[in-house]
């Protein structure tokens, strides 16, 4: 292989060859065409009353539809024991730095639950073959929606908001069941671009910019018309018996398969399961490029900055400030970032604290093999220090780590000062008198959110810097927006931080560098003194004849 | 003794010469922003440029030792202890008194010793460090692992290069010692260049390589 690619090297000078990297391949699209119009079914054409009532006629042909959802995918699940580090994860068991824990706040999470009636996480999901909410990913008539408080129902009456945040409207299950196909990124996007409660604030890298991106936002997700491929969701996150590729615990933070034998299926979400392992032409430049492969995730110069498209993320969270009320005892708000596109975000809220937002923003950089850690309750914190609320693994050196861009969430969280760990908190009651947002009392809000997590508490409270890391993997833009090699090879680089790296162009004083440096000056004055010295004599050696 | 000026410099010695000027003051441009040092070519063309003129040195230097140990050549560049300390003195002090320059150039001997030495220093040490350096450093992740091997291989690139720098600016300066600098460079752009004959030595060349010789003047 080695001596294949010295060749390359070789025959590439300056001289792009025909042979495209990029493998060719045909991308399945969601098939539009399917055997089957829904709408001439019997057993649809009919008014449903519910959610599940539209499963149960879904499953009298697809047989085994709820079985695959409940047994293989997380989205039903929300539970994931990790195979390297086996820690108990998924959204029943992890805290995050938004609003903090699923555990005590059930029917407001429990909203985007791809199943009906989940309010107890100390319960699995409810195990009814109808309590799979097959339309919230197969709806295609844009009808269907999930009420915001509704324990993953939908709004049946024009009430309440929905999981986007709209205001909700009476769904039209008949239509809804009518017109069932593959995801589109609207399925998806309606709860993973609203992640931690607002349009782009968890991810940065998934926000409702990638319903209908341009293609300098998206190159993958952007209309064929626009330059870009028209993808979806499910397009690179490729299903096996409703279980998706693309794990955000356990990530394939490298993969050196590529794209594998024509016809075979692909089980990855990876950019090297389409683009292969050295994705870049055979040239001087792109050999040297696809030189980067053994130390840089693709993503880390190809997503030069994430929360593109004019929607803010959320960049920092302090929970800590939460609770301030005006004379009268009302909550208070303010108003404090405008988004490029002019909307107003909220820079406070007497509910939730103090934010800070972010638009193009320039990733945080790091080591990672893909192994998520998260301090959820089993991990001891040390409240001197920042704590990782989750912690990603990595070195350099090693075959399986890369280093990936990453939105780091800056956030200010409450924990249990004695037994020192995060805490589970109830902040959506919203008619009990423990709730946070109801309440605004912190200590009642954590009793009852350990108490609704089981979890140990002694009482005592306060509140802790933390970090929290999402690696950037979407919003991939136009090879010629990638990250220029001198915005890394630079003193105070993007990579400034990342050790075990050799880069040149960083250093120029290194001790060779000043010696060098030196010598040069030192061969300078010496020409110059020598030359003064001829001048001054008058001799300027020019004539023996 | 007959002073006459003799062709030394055949066509392809003085390509050579100014084929390496200019792909040595690339180099040193390109790679001096590759270092850090300034940032007028942004990193990513000054690469492709490093690299292609890198490419092109190679390959002339591939042609010019063919040329060196086919044509004899070689022998001009082997250094002789004799006559180097007067060079060497005149250097550091007669120049400044007027005196002449100890070395007459004869035929069969285009450098001074001083010269000579240093070339051999730099044909055997330096040139050699920069290449086997530079052709590593460009073809490190077909053979390396680890941060610490690629700093020593880019650490005795970047010497090597500073050394080069230091030979190119002493060079230009000592062509203007002497009989000047026009003088110095019109035999590397003409190939001619005067030379004490003995009779011996001009009556073979009258003979045999007439196209070597201008004629008298």
């Amino acid at each position: 292989m080695g001596i294949i690619r010295l060749f390359a090297l070789a025959a590439g000078l300056g001289v792009a060859m025909p042979l495209g990297a990029l493998a060719q391949q045909s991308t399945p699209e969601p098939s539009l065409q399917s055997t089957a119009d829904h709408s001439k079914f019997e057993i649809l054409n009919k008014p449903f009353a519910s959610g599940p009532e539209v499963t149960e006629a879904c499953l009298s042909c697809h047989n085994q539809a709820d079985d695959q959802v409940k047994m293989h995918s997380i989205h039903f699940d929300w539970d994931y024991e990790h195979p390297e580090t086996g820690q108990k994860l998924g959204k029943r068991n992890v805290i995050n730095s938004f609003c903090g824990s699923v555990a005590g706040n059930e029917p407001r999470c429990t909203s985007c639950h791809a199943g009906y009636g989940w309010t107890d996480m100390n319960q699995p999901p409810p195990q009814e073959a109808n309590a799979v909410d097959c339309l919230v990913c197969h709806d295609r008539s844009a009808n269907y929606t999930k009420l915001a408080t509704g324990a993953g129902h939908p709004p049946m009456e024009a009430k309440g908001t929905t999981i986007t945040g709209a205001k909700a409207w009476a769904v039209d299950l008949t239509k809804a069941a009518q017109s069932v196909g593959m995801p589109g990124r609207d399925n998806c996007g309606n709860c993973h671009f609203y992640g931690g409660g607002g349009d782009n604030v968890k991810h940065g890298d998934l926000s409702s910019a990638l319903y209908n991106p341009s293609h300098d936002v998206d190159v993958h997700m952007s209309a064929k018309e626009d330059g870009g491929e028209g993808m979806t969701c499910s397009t690179c996150h490729a299903s096996e018996e409703h279980a998706w590729a693309g794990s955000r615990y356990n990530v394939e933070a490298a993969d050196t398969t590529g794209t594998g034998k024509p016809g075979e299926h692909r089980y990855s979400a990876s950019c090297q399961s389409c683009h292969g392992t050295e994705p870049h032409p055979v040239t001087l430049k792109g050999v040297k490029l696809n030189d980067h492969t053994d130390k840089l995730a693709c993503q880390t110069c190809h997503i030069p900055s994430f929360a593109r498209g004019g929607v803010p993320t959320k960049t920092l969270w302090d929970w800590s400030t939460a609770g301030k009320l005006d004379k009268d005892g009302k909550p208070i708000s303010e108003d404090g970032f405008v988004s490029s596109t002019g909307k107003h975000l909220h820079t406070y809220l007497s509910t939730k604290g103090n934010f800070e937002y972010g638009e193009d923003v320039t990733p945080y950089y790091a080591w990672f093999d893909g192994q998520v850690e998260y301090s959820t309750i089993d991990r001891k914190i040390d409240p001197t220090q920042t704590v990782e609320v989750n912690s990603i693994n990595g070195h350099p050196g090693q075959p399986d780590s890369r280093i990936w861009p990453f939105k780091r969430m800056e956030g200010r969280q409450a924990y249990d000062v004695e037994n020192k760990n995060l805490v589970y908190t109830h902040v959506w009651g919203p008619k009990t008198d423990t709730a946070f947002w109801t309440n605004f009392d912190w200590a009642k809000a954590i009793d009852a959110g350990m108490k609704a997590a089981k979890q140990p508490y002694s009482g005592k409270f306060d509140f802790v810097d933390t970090y929290m890391y999402w690696p950037i993997t979407h919003m991939v833009a136009p090879s010629e927006q990638a990250v220029e090699c001198e915005e890394c090879h630079a003193k105070d680089g993007r990579m400034q931080n990342i050790a075990g790296i050799f880069m040149p162009g960083t250093d120029t004083n290194s001790w060779i560098g000043i010696l060098g440096k030196l010598l040069v000056l030192g061969a300078l004055a010496g020409v110059l003194m020598h030359g003064a010295l001829r001048l001054f004599t008058g001799k300027k050696g020019t004539h023996h004849d | 003794m007959t002073k006459r000026f003799v062709k030394v410099y055949p066509r392809f010695e003085r390509l050579w010469h100014w084929m390496q000027v200019l792909l040595i003051m690339a180099l040193l441009f390109t790679g001096l922003g590759l270092n850090g040092v300034h940032s007028v070519i942004p990193f990513g063309p000054a690469v492709m440029l490093h690299t292609i003129a890198a490419l092109a040195l190679l390959t002339l230097w591939i042609f010019a030792t063919f040329w060196l140990f086919t044509t004899g050549t070689w022998k001009q560049f082997i250094p002789k202890i004799e006559g180097m300390i007067e060079v060497a003195k005149f250097y550091a002090y007669g120049v400044f008194s007027g005196q002449e320059h100890p070395y007459k150039k004869i035929f069969w001997r285009k450098h001074n010793p001083l010269q000579a030495a240093t070339y051999f220093g730099l044909k055997w040490f330096v040139f050699p460090a920069i290449w086997v350096s530079g052709v590593l450093y460009l073809t490190y992740n077909f053979w390396g692992q680890g941060a610490q091997i690629i700093t020593i291989v880019a650490n005795i690139h970047l010497l090597a290069a500073y050394v080069i720098a230091a030979f190119v600016i002493v060079h230009v300066y000592l062509l203007t010692v002497g009989h000047g600098f026009r003088s110095h460079v019109r035999p590397m752009l003409t190939g001619y260049d005067e030379v004490d004959l003995t009779p011996e030595q001009l009556a073979y060349l009258e003979q045999n390589e007439p196209d070597r010789l201008l004629p008298a003047e």
